[in-house]
């Protein structure tokens, strides 16, 4: 199709109708689905590199408003077929995402990408299973979505509401990626490497040769503080490795997508440091956990948003790891 | 372009007021508001009057004496950390305390630890961390040495977000499982006369288990640290029978009062038959 040509310069922004992507083809305002009525915005993907396009999530919680579309999303297209990157955090979200993706192309979409565990990236999961793609993650993905199954789909029916949680299943990825596995479009070969424990312990990264464009999931957040459910040394760890990936820009798992790269590692590092550095000064001191995560950081409080939904989280899963170097 | 998804909720208030009070409902209903914090506490009450007849049968438990005190962040930060302090009052009852139960009302396995304390151990003042599955009180109840029981509870609103009380980092927890660290504070000044601290670490995953999930085929069987004892020279300074609901990585902070110059001695036993013991010279600070 002649639209998948349309270069970078000429931002391509298609719109899909979320109430369409759930077969919902009656008025928005039918009351008997509120939830979809309420979804009757934009879903918008904007072109940023050839045949790559990108939704922007909100740097928020998941909520009923925002309908867990909080974290980007991505697709690249190749010559015969489409790799998504990462499905959404929820069903109305996904369908809105499928949608958005057909006004682009007709071609199949062989895989969805996981990037990692969390709900905001797999919620959307379902959707992309129905519309034939087969789901890839790290090989340590399916374990941690066992391990958690339950209680995402508990918590997250009191946190986003039990009307956006309909339709959400965890499935678990049936291509798992052990180091590195090459996934080919067509005349297009992405690259998908699989890390160490660090955002989590099944964090996957996609590079695209062709136009030398990362996703790094949440391996790189910009403007939303890091969320911490891996390992904080090994994070700070594989940053340098990170870098050493010769890409021209980054799409990052929350935050402004593209960012140029290796730059957008920098804000996150220093976050990272700041925390460690205050945290090993805490348990070399003899406090206590308790105390200790209420200060830590709080310098780096007003370089981020959602500072004090996540940093004392952080600063928890980070005292228990440190304490043991 | 960005997607602005207030634009969204413009369109709703203007186009489909219906739709946009149902959108209002539906969002605080997915928050914690006071009526779901309610809801929980009344679930938590609920499980827990069924829970304390299977754990102390028909004794009666006191709430109003003072004796033992229990502390946790109101909201839980990491549902897989939860950092709790218990501190029991030795003017309250010099006979003193033989053990203290540690309870997290709504989670599977609700009985998180018994501990059992030596005669004289001076125990008063023991934290850990728990893992917590939902919006729940956490109950210490503290046995006298004749016999009564006194309560104190917390109650801890669940994480928000994407915070799980599983384990962060499977395969590493397997790997470094049974290694043990034991720091020593010394007591705080003549003045105040705190007793020395002991911090206990012991590295395991503490694995709560998994059914078998008929998609993936994993199955992760239960296993954790179900016996810890915790030794001064020959004195027991205490031992404790835990489950699940204490973190991965157990870790165990404590005063106590010192009696000569024995080493500290630690045996934990996992749910494998697996024992793990070390010891450590009582430091010169610790005295």
């Amino acid at each position: 199709m002649a639209r998948d040509r349309i270069g970078p310069s000429r931002r391509h922004l298609l719109q899909g109708f979320a109430c369409l992507g759930a077969g919902a083809a009656l008025p928005l305002c039918c009351g008997h689905r509120p939830a979809l009525a309420a979804a009757g915005g934009t879903f918008t993907l904007s072109e940023i590199a050839d045949g790559i396009h990108v939704f922007s999530g909100a740097n928020e919680t998941m909520n009923a408003h925002n309908q867990g579309a909080i974290c980007n999303l991505g697709i690249v297209i190749g010559r015969e077929a489409v790799a998504v990157i990462d499905s959404g955090g929820s069903i109305v979200e996904a369908n809105a995402f499928l949608a958005a993706i057909r006004g682009i192309t007709d071609r199949p979409i062989r895989y969805l990408v996981n990037t990692h565990m969390h709900p905001d990236h797999i919620f959307g999961n379902a959707a992309f299973r129905d519309a034939g793609a087969a789901i890839v993650g790290h090989r340590n993905l399916p374990p941690a979505l066992a391990a958690r199954a339950q209680f995402y789909l508990r918590s997250y029916r009191d946190q986003i509401g039990v009307q956006l949680m309909e339709g959400v299943e965890i499935i678990p990825p049936t291509l798992l990626v052990d180091d590195r596995l090459e996934l080919d479009l067509g005349g297009r070969a992405v690259e998908l490497r699989a890390w160490r424990p660090a955002h989590t312990d099944n964090d996957l990264t996609l590079f695209d040769p062709m136009t030398k464009t990362l996703f790094a999931g949440d391996l790189v957040f910009l403007e939303h503080l890091p969320t911490l459910d891996g390992s904080l040394l090994g994070w700070l760890g594989q940053m340098d490795e990170l870098a050493t990936i010769e890409a021209a820009r980054v799409v990052p798992g929350h935050g402004t997508a593209p960012a140029s790269w290796p730059q957008a590692l920098e804000p996150q590092r220093h976050y990272f440091e700041t925390l460690a550095g205050d945290l090993r000064k805490a348990i070399k001191d003899g406090t206590p956990l308790s105390e200790a995560v209420v200060g830590a950081a709080q310098s780096a409080r007003g370089q981020w948003r959602l500072f004090d939904e996540y940093n004392e989280r952080n600063a928890t899963a980070a005292y228990a790891e440190l304490e043991w170097e | 372009m960005k997607t602005v998804w207030h634009d969204r909720r413009h369109l709703a208030a203007t186009g489909m007021k219906a739709a946009a009070a149902f959108l209002v409902a539906a969002s605080l209903g997915g928050m914690a508001t006071p009526a779901h914090s309610q809801a929980a506490n009344a679930r938590s009450e609920k499980i827990w009057n069924g829970l304390k007849t299977d754990v102390f049968e028909d004794r009666a438990i006191r709430t109003d004496s003072g004796l033992v005190r229990i502390e946790a962040p109101k909201r839980a930060q990491d549902a897989a950390i939860v950092p709790v302090d218990i501190f029991i009052d030795p003017a309250r009852f010099p006979g003193g305390v033989k053990a203290l139960t540690l309870i997290v009302d709504v989670n599977p396995s609700p009985v998180a630890a018994t501990f059992q304390f030596g005669e004289n151990s001076g125990v008063t003042h023991l934290s850990t961390r728990l893992r917590v599955d939902d919006y729940s009180y956490l109950r210490a109840i503290a046995e006298t040495a004749d016999g009564e029981l006194h309560m104190a509870e917390t109650f801890v609103k669940a994480s928000g977000g994407c915070s799980a009380p599983a384990v962060k980092n499977q395969s590493e927890a397997e790997k470094t499982m049974g290694q043990m660290k034991l720091r020593q504070f010394a007591g705080e000044g003549s003045a105040s006369a705190r007793n020395p601290e002991l911090q206990l670490m012991i590295r395991h995953p503490n694995n709560s288990g998994l059914q078998k999930d008929p998609i993936t085929q994993y199955f992760i069987p239960p296993h954790f640290i179900h016996k810890v004892s915790v030794s001064q020279g020959d004195r027991q300074i205490f031992s404790m029978e835990g489950g699940i609901s204490i973190s991965e990585d157990p870790n165990f902070r404590f005063d106590y009062v010192p009696d000569g110059k024995g080493e500290i001695r630690v045996e934990a036993i996992d749910t494998d038959g697996k024992v793990f013991s070390d010891q450590w010279p009582l430091e010169a600070a610790g005295l």
